[in-house]
């Protein structure tokens, strides 16, 4: 089928990410890319396992984090996992504006779960856990903040994506991109799953 | 837009090599910057050997020598190296596949660039205080103290650039193998080299993140007040071991599985024979791949890990021997009852057998824990990686550029200069590097910038640095030759006549658009199998039509410029108060131009059929 | 029977290997002149291994020089097409069977000694034999410390050890990662900044003597500009003489200094060198508050600096320029302009301190 292409819900196809060649591509080469991030996130992992102890005086992970923000954290993101599914959903059955609906609330959600990193990197810091302090500072920083720095990222993407095609609508163009953009918001998710398992629940046993 | 070659000026070929996300062109840029490394490694390498060739010499000293020492790693491997193997599978890949370009052509060009200012990052050191002096393994706690000046943050952030621009050349192989083969050619059918970019680009995406991990956290450590590799706050130099040779160990066999790609093509064009065990070559490759990331702690044995560790990753780091033997034996048998040629490339490759069975034995004994003790860090491992590296990767790269220098360029190289430069090169590296192993038995760490008389090191030393020149000399033969090729005797479509793979089907240089009609591939070696039948054309897979080619863009560049900016912006903003800004100005640029790229459409243009026919009249008479 | 000509076979391959080999280098520095346990352990895993591999070169010679003259396009045959074949199964099976037995050769003495090497345990035993020698070596910027916990005394850059029995190490680096290698006498192992390694060597005696008393120490691993010159050396003592030299360094707490030259040397000394060098092998300061090495029996030293021949002008050469025999060393810069006077009784002083 070809890019250009004006569609109708009826010749709209089911799996427009990949009706084309080059959406075909940007499916495929997205999911290796992911792939790297996975290898990315494991080594900043493993190097956190190696320093979580390793606090030089400073406040340990027990004594710092608290269950009730990061839980309501772990909340945002994981429901705006499921708008984000939903979103897609109506991308496939051809209905623009409820998937702009629904990446609009999985950008909220998004946004809602950086806010409260923000807010807990803040109380750290205040409580003397800084990315100088110690090399668990370090890792933790760099191991939760690239996480951020993803969920921030990913935040721009979907919403410069939103308001690019605003006024065009859906075609096979630009559903790949709205097709990788999810792609890309679920493995976020995905590793959030871990940080939230391997930094905060292992953590607060000690 | 026609895209019909006409005479341009040199400001116009300029911005058509800025812009351009031609797979071929690409190609030409990665060869010509590769090679511009390559001759400033060199460079360095002969600084070393004139420093070491006789004792107590005064030539490079101290700290400058440790700088020439990082560079001519660091350049080697990630500047010259990697980069031209990337010209050929640029240059090669998308046509031995039978495909029209690449599957992310404005990526391919973005890798480009990321490489070219990474590159040019790292060495503007030499000229703002010192390069990066702690080897090019840049262990921490070295690396952490060396505080002179910049270098090692040259090194941090410009390996950073250049790797990314790596990642982004690994992924868009990976597609365009598996997305974009012409019909019939099924993964059992790909040519070798096809193949061994294909795994190739599999271990550059996985082994390249955790080289930035350990990138980041250096750089971190450097410049942001991290702690990760200082022990006073708790942190853990091991940690850089680690994470510097789970990439490490891969890349060796992200350089060496493409040259064994490139010899297993020639080794069966000039023989005139199908490749020997096509299937286990390809599961042999596979294989070393696979064990390729289990046995990095292989250069680790002295660190104390301890025996079980030591005993586990040394019978790992063994068992990579067999499927390599299995190449070796494949090649063998693949000139066995075959019909010879000596060509240039021919030269290289059969060179290569013992040469490189050398470089793999010594890999074996290494891999004897105990034994490796004596080894390590001496100039035995000095001889063995360079038997490796530029006996298998170098003479490959020389052989490359031989045999698919007139596909790129439309002209012969002049094959009687070639084989002076075999010669030249092949004398002396054997004379450079053999005498080494026993220079490491004798007793010499690797690294050291000078040693003292009366410790019988003068005569293996000197006879090294007599073999580092007659390298030098090759590689001014080769470059004559390059210069004097551009009056050379043009190339024909299939240029040495014995071409076996669907590169070789159309004109040299191919057109644009590669393929006027997709081939339909019958089977392994389809232009051989076509010329068999007594065919001179491939069976196409479509009738001719209109052809879709992506546009020129200039963004690559810039986001990759962008980057560049903000290299010497972070590098810099402990003790200047325009380092940050300019740091986020950088930032700005690339993530600016990406939201352009995601903002404008690209929908690309056609070339019409008038227009193909018109220029395959052309092709042909040429 | 059959079993028995193979066997005479490899020994004679190996003996023409070491016959070989042992041409190789000085013995006091070469690994191909083992001078000890270990270092025997590791140059016969080297011929064992060598054996193999050259065995294997010489089989894909053979094959190689056969296809390659046999097999070349000669005049006439510039049509010839060649047979396509595709594969063998057989010939495939072998070459991969063949290599894993070969491996496994190698691999199960591999793995013995490698597990041989690390067995440190009686030097962690906490009722350790009085005998068991136990040195702890610190690696700093282009010098190493000897520290023997057991005697209470300390020396630098000359190593002591008793000869034909196990030595054990202690290792650390105080700075940038190091590695600490005695080529002769066995395989290196890193002195990291992170962590404590251990391990032993054995110096044997008639190797010692072979070698001219002393056996030649380097570090291995980058360390920084001067680590080329980053030498040390040993000299290993028959238990007897290695008792007495203990026994000495003990009573050598105070050195007596007689010479009104070298008084004045010492006065300079203890006014600027002091703070660093200690000059009595008795040390209970802190290994962080010893920056510099330990010069007791400083006269008695194989080198200056660890690479100089040990006579006067060299030692006022490296006193007057530390940063041209040394660069990057840690001395550089620590104190002013020394007059040649000054230097002379610095000399003189130093070149005092002895122990034996």
């Amino acid at each position: 089928m070809h890019v250009e292409e004006k569609l109708t819900p009826e010749t709209f196809p089911a799996a427009p990410e990949r009706a084309t060649l080059e959406g075909k591509n940007k499916f495929l080469g997205f999911w290796l890319f992911l792939g790297g991030e996975t290898v990315l996130f494991a080594s900043l992992f493993a190097t956190y396992l190696a320093l979580k102890d390793k606090t030089n005086g400073g406040p340990s992970g027990e004594e710092l984090f608290q269950m009730p923000i990061v839980f309501m954290a772990t909340m945002l993101l994981l429901t705006s996992s499921l708008t984000s599914v939903y979103a897609i959903y109506h991308m496939k059955n051809f209905d623009f504006q409820k998937m702009q609906l629904w990446f609009g609330i999985t950008v909220l959600l998004g946004a809602g779960f950086l806010a409260l990193e923000i807010y807990e990197f803040y109380e750290y810091v205040h409580e003397g856990h800084k990315f100088t302090s110690s090399a668990f500072g370090s890792a933790f920083y760099t191991l939760v903040g690239t996480h951020g720095a993803h969920v921030a990222f990913g935040l721009l993407w979907i919403l410069t994506l939103m308001i690019r095609n605003a006024k065009r609508g859906l075609n096979l163009y630009n559903a790949p991109k709205f097709y990788v953009a999810s792609l890309y918001w679920h493995f976020i998710d995905v590793v959030w799953v871990f940080i939230f398992t391997v930094v905060y629940l292992m953590g607060m046993v000690g | 837009m026609s895209t019909i070659a006409r005479k341009k000026g040199v400001g116009a070929v300029l911005w058509d090599y800025l812009t351009t996300v031609d797979h071929k062109k690409i190609a030409h840029l990665y060869l010509i910057s590769g090679g511009i490394f390559f001759l400033l490694g060199g460079l360095e390498a002969l600084f070393i050997r004139i420093q070491l060739a006789k004792p107590n010499n005064d030539f490079l000293v101290g700290g400058l020598y440790n700088e020439v020492l990082t560079m001519h790693g660091t350049t080697m491997i990630f500047l010259a190296a990697m980069p031209l193997v990337f010209a050929f599978m640029n240059a090669v890949v998308p046509l031995q596949i039978g495909a029209r370009d690449v599957a992310f052509p404005f990526l391919n060009a973005l890798g480009f660039w990321l490489f070219f200012f990474g590159g040019v990052f790292l060495n503007c050191s030499w000229f703002l205080g010192g390069a990066p002096d702690a080897g090019w393994t840049s262990y921490a706690s070295l690396a952490l103290d060396s505080k002179a000046h910049h270098g090692v943050d040259f090194y941090t952030l410009g390996l950073q650039i250049s790797g990314l621009g790596t990642l982004i050349g690994g992924i868009n192989f990976l597609v365009t193998i598996i997305n974009m083969r012409a019909p019939g050619m099924t993964f059992m059918r790909m040519p070798m080299f096809t193949w061994a970019t294909f795994v190739t680009s599999a271990l550059i995406l996985f082994a390249f993140p955790p080289l930035t991990v350990g990138l980041i956290f250096l750089m971190m450590d450097r410049l942001f007040g991290g702690n990760f590799f200082n022990p006073a706050a708790g942190g853990n130099t091991i940690i850089w071991e680690h994470l510097f040779w789970v990439f490490g160990h891969p890349e060796v066999y992200i350089l060496v599985l493409p040259a064994f790609g490139i010899f297993s093509e020639i080794f069966a064009t000039f023989s005139r024979k199908r490749l020997f065990g096509y299937s286990s070559m390809v599961f042999a490759t596979v294989l070393i791949a696979f064990l390729g990331f289990m046995v990095w702690a292989h250069h680790m044995f002295t660190v104390g890990m301890g025996p079980i560790a030591n005993a586990i990753f040394s019978v790992a780091t063994m068992t990579i021997a067999v499927p390599t033997g299995i190449k070796i034996f494949n090649w063998l048998f693949t000139m066995w009852g075959g019909s010879i040629k000596f060509t240039t490339p021919m030269h290289y490759a059969v060179a290569f057998i013992p040469s490189f069975v050398m470089g793999g034995v010594t890999g074996v004994m290494l891999a004897a824990a105990a034994a490796d003790y004596q080894y390590h860090d001496s100039y035995f491992v000095v001889a063995h990686f360079h038997y490796v590296i530029v006996g298998g990767v170098v003479f490959a790269l020389l052989a490359g550029t031989h045999y698919w220098w007139p596909k790129m360029f439309g002209r012969m190289l002049n094959e009687t200069l070639g084989k002076i430069t075999f010669w030249l090169f092949f004398i002396g590296f054997h004379l450079t590097f053999f005498i080494q192993h026993f220079l490491g038995l004798m007793g010499m760490p690797r690294r050291v910038f000078t040693f003292l008389p009366g410790q019988g090191l003068e005569t293996g030393n000197f006879i090294s640095t007599v073999g580092a020149f007659f390298m030098a000399a090759a590689t001014v033969v080769l470059l004559i030759n390059i210069v004097i090729s551009v009056k050379g005797e043009k190339a024909p479509a299939d240029a040495w006549g014995d071409g076996r793979t669907l590169e070789w089907a159309i004109a040299s240089p191919p057109p644009v658009y590669n393929f006027a009609q997709l081939p339909l591939v019958r089977g392994l070696d389809p232009l051989w199998l076509e010329k068999m039948e007594g065919k001179k054309e491939l069976t196409p897979a479509e009738p001719l039509g209109d052809i879709h080619m992506p546009n020129s863009s200039f963004l690559p560049f810039i986001m990759s410029f962008g980057l560049f900016v903000a290299a010497f912006g972070f590098t810099y903003h402990q003790e200047t108060a325009w380092g940050l800004p300019v740091g986020i100005l950088g930032l700005l640029i690339t993530f600016g131009s990406m939201f352009l790229r995601s903002v404008i459409d690209d929908h690309g243009f056609h070339i019409h059929k008038e227009e193909v026919l018109e220029l395959e009249k052309k092709g042909a008479n040429a | 029977m059959k079993k028995g000509l193979r066997n005479w076979r490899l020994f004679s391959l190996f003996g023409m290997m070491a016959l070989l080999l042992a041409g190789c280098g000085k013995p006091f520095l070469s690994t191909l002149q083992p001078a000890g346990e270990v270092a025997n352990m590791q140059y016969s895993l080297m011929l064992l291994s060598t054996s193999i591999m050259v065995l294997v070169i010489v089989v894909v010679a053979i094959i190689f020089v056969y296809v390659v003259i046999r097999f070349r396009r000669r005049k006439g045959e510039e049509n010839k097409i060649p047979k396509q074949v595709e594969g063998n199964h057989k010939l495939e099976i072998i070459w991969t069977v063949i290599p894993i037995i070969l491996l496994l050769i190698l691999a199960v003495p591999t793995v013995a000694a490698t597990f041989k090497l690390a067995d440190v345990k009686p030097m962690n035993d906490k009722n350790r034999d009085k005998d068991t020698v136990v040195v702890n070596v610190r690696a700093n910027l282009y010098w190493w410390e000897f520290e023997y916990p057991d005697y209470g005394i300390i020396t630098s850059q000359d190593l002591v050890v008793p000869t034909n029995e196990k030595v054990y190490f202690n290792l650390v680096a105080s700075d940038v990662k190091h590695s600490f290698w005695i080529p002769a006498v066995g395989g290196k192992i890193d002195t990291n900044t992170d962590n404590k390694n251990q391990f032993w060597l054995v110096f044997d005696q008639k190797a010692t003597d072979k070698a001219g008393g002393v056996f030649y120490g380097k570090c291995a691993e980058l360390c920084g500009p001067s680590h080329a010159l980053m030498d040390f050396k040993v000299r290993p003592l028959p238990r007897a003489e290695f008792d007495a030299w203990v026994e000495k360094m003990q009573k050598a707490e105070n050195p007596v200094v007689t010479d009104p030259v070298a008084k004045q040397g010492e006065e300079i000394f203890n006014k600027s060198c002091i703070g660093c060098h200690a000059v009595s092998p008795v040390d209970n300061r802190p290994e962080q508050a010893r920056t510099a090495p330990n010069l007791a029996g400083f006269a008695d030293r194989e080198r200056i600096a660890g690479i100089l021949e040990h006579n006067e002008e060299n030692l006022k050469r490296w006193l007057k320029d530390p940063e041209g025999v040394k660069p990057g060393n840690k001395m550089t810069g620590t104190y002013g302009q020394l007059t040649e006077e000054q230097l002379d009784a610095l000399t003189k002083y130093l070149m005092s301190l002895k122990v034996e």
